[in-house]
């Protein structure tokens, strides 16, 4: 297929399209709106819904009851949107339904800005809502990236039947990239005859199906919980992505930095191979399930005597960095955020300082 | 001789677990009665707020999905947005419906969402313990108003189904008790044209149903009857408040 031009958040909206969803809800917030103005005119000439609803509380539910009747569904939203959504996440993960949520980041906490941030980490790979769930997180580096990303989270959302959340930063929705969308991707929903409420004359059997997220029996909630664990391991085991880059290296210095400011690293690893110093970088594409193993390796590389979570935060991935090192070698930060972006410059003087 | 009353299809063996005197069984079998009757049960997803119907799945015996609190409306709106072929009904207090869930009620009304909210009303929060609810009458007595609604103070109850009828959207608005037989033989009317009114896809519809708390009001299931007949009835006016014609 020919590539195209096209905005993150177009091309997010078309993806989804691609991928065979065909029901949108959302309330527009800035830097994603672009994604609902796409798609209330895009989802009409393929046969989707799309409806803007009264807030981001009221999605998260419309959310949750079209994925609870077994239909593929999906919402974008930004920070303070995702906070509001962050109630029906909880219950849809409980629920055990399918559904997907881009979460295109903006700088925080409160109102903060409308520049790009990755701000929401904690509250994308630890929670948001309340009670012990997990997202399967996809951070894309790129609006191709961003694509394909979404594209695969819909049968990821299906085989776990849980939430799968894309966390791309403002600038990940806001640029323009020339994109294709690999036909490969797109897939049929799955079956979901056992659970979802398709209305009992659509299946064999004449069991109603409950979509609910109540178990006043202890005994009962624990096992609930612990099939939601046994999920989350499963990801651990299965789903770990993360893109190595100069990783063959004798490297000094290992980054851990993912989405736009990893693209940024990659520059100033580029730059200061030319200086002769070596920089490795790990970029984590799941930010849950988080690639601990390949970065525990890669951190006891015999060169290695640093390593060094970037990221466009205060510090929230290098507690997973820490905890994958698991003491080999000190771990160190930098960020900034705000909506300004590093700049590769900033990069190449903090490296040169952490491998000193 | 055949039978001449059975157990709606509908409705599941369960035992429920409402209090004694408690109107919820009676609405219940209404509901479950017009499901049989205009044959939709197949089709049909309810969904159980959060209240003392939450447990309302085991006793239909069509799908069902469970909201959290409040929003049972917008839950519908995604089920019937992208099913516009399934029946949908939420079953909602009002605490659950009134006060953390009025944002949700007005805009599925206003969009006329295709789906039917029975909105069981009986002024005060069941579920948690007899609190206060948008509907508790002025002076009315709970655990957080002990010493009755101060109006000067929290406002006069929110007369809900007058508030959505008010919106220009063509609707089905009704007003209904079950506290006496004709009022029962009324309010099935009422939710039965509900109902059809959804399966013709002609508008969103809200059965309002004035409703006895025994346990949380500290009366009798007599009492309680009397109570609402001469407090609630006076303010919440029963009948017709908007039909879509």
């Amino acid at each position: 297929m020919r590539k195209v031009l096209m905005k993150g958040n177009e091309a997010i909206g078309e993806a989804a399209i691609r991928a065979g969803c065909l029901n949108y809800f959302a309330y527009p917030i800035t830097p994603q709106s672009e994604v609902a103005e796409y798609l209330s005119h895009r989802m009409p000439e393929v046969g989707g819904v799309f409806l803007q609803g009264e807030s981001e509380v009221a999605v998260g539910y419309m959310i949750f009851g079209a994925s609870g009747c077994g239909e593929r569904v999906f919402t974008t939203s930004s920070s303070p949107g995702i906070s509001l959504m962050s109630e029906a996440i909880s219950y849809i993960a409980s629920a055990q339904c399918p559904a997907v949520f881009v979460n295109i980041i903006r700088g925080g906490p409160g109102l903060g800005g409308i520049l790009p941030s990755q701000g929401d980490y904690f509250q994308a790979t630890k929670g948001g809502g309340h009670g012990d769930y997990r997202l399967l997180v996809m951070a894309p580096a790129s609006v191709q990236e961003a694509v394909e990303m979404v594209m695969e989270a819909f049968p990821l959302a299906e085989k776990y039947r849980n939430p799968v959340m894309i966390l791309g930063d403002g600038l990940i929705g806001q640029m323009m990239e020339p994109v294709e969308f690999p036909e490969h991707l797109s897939s049929k929903p799955t079956n979901k005859d056992d659970w979802a409420t398709t209305g009992m004359d659509t299946r064999k059997s004449d069991k109603p199906n409950v979509v609910k997220t109540l178990f006043l029996d202890a005994k009962v909630l624990n096992n609930l919980n612990l099939t939601l664990k046994a999920k989350y391991d499963r990801m651990k085991k299965e789903e770990v992505r993360y893109e190595p880059y100069n990783i063959d290296s004798d490297y000094k210095v290992l980054i851990v930095s993912y989405g736009t400011m990893s693209r940024v690293c990659k520059t100033a690893v580029d730059n200061l191979k030319e200086e002769g110093f070596e920089v490795g970088m790990i970029r984590p594409q799941t930010l849950f399930p988080f690639p601990e193993t390949a970065i525990n390796e890669a951190a006891g590389k015999k060169s290695c005597k640093t390593v060094v979570s970037i990221e466009m935060s205060m510090g929230q991935m290098v507690e997973d960095v820490e905890r994958s090192v698991l003491g080999k070698r000190p771990v160190e930060w930098y960020g900034k955020c705000g909506g300004e972006v590093p700049t590769p410059e900033e990069v190449m003087e903090v490296l040169r300082e952490f491998g000193k | 001789m055949g039978k001449t009353f059975e157990k709606p299809e509908a409705l599941s063996d369960a035992h429920t677990h409402y209090c004694p005197g408690c109107t919820h069984g009676i609405i219940h079998r209404l509901v479950a009665e017009v499901i049989d009757e205009l044959g939709v049960r197949k089709r049909t997803v309810g969904i159980a707020p959060v209240g003392c119907a939450v447990l309302a799945y085991n006793y239909f015996t069509c799908d069902f999905q469970e909201a959290a609190h409040g929003r049972a409306p917008a839950m519908a709106t995604g089920i019937k947005r992208v099913r516009p072929d399934l029946i949908v009904f939420t079953y909602q207090g009002d605490g659950d419906l009134a006060s953390i869930g009025m944002g949700e009620i007005i805009h599925a009304a206003n969009r006329g969402e295709k789906f039917v909210t029975i909105f069981v009303n009986n002024a005060v929060y069941g579920m948690t313990g007899g609190q206060m609810a948008p509907t508790t009458m002025p002076g009315q007595r709970t655990t957080t108003s002990p010493a009755g609604r101060n109006v000067e103070e929290v406002g006069m109850p929110i007369k809900v189904a007058n508030l959505l009828a008010a919106l220009q959207t063509p609707a089905y608005i009704t007003r209904q008790s079950v506290l006496k037989p004709k009022h029962i033989i009324q309010a099935k009317k009422a939710i039965k044209k509900a109902f059809t009114y959804q399966i013709e896809k002609k508008c969103f519809s809200l059965v309002e149903v004035i409703s006895t708390c025994p346990t949380n009001w500290g009366l009798t299931p007599v009492e309680s009857i009397k109570w609402a007949e001469e407090t609630l009835l006076p303010y919440y006016e029963l009948g017709e408040l908007k039909t879509p014609e």
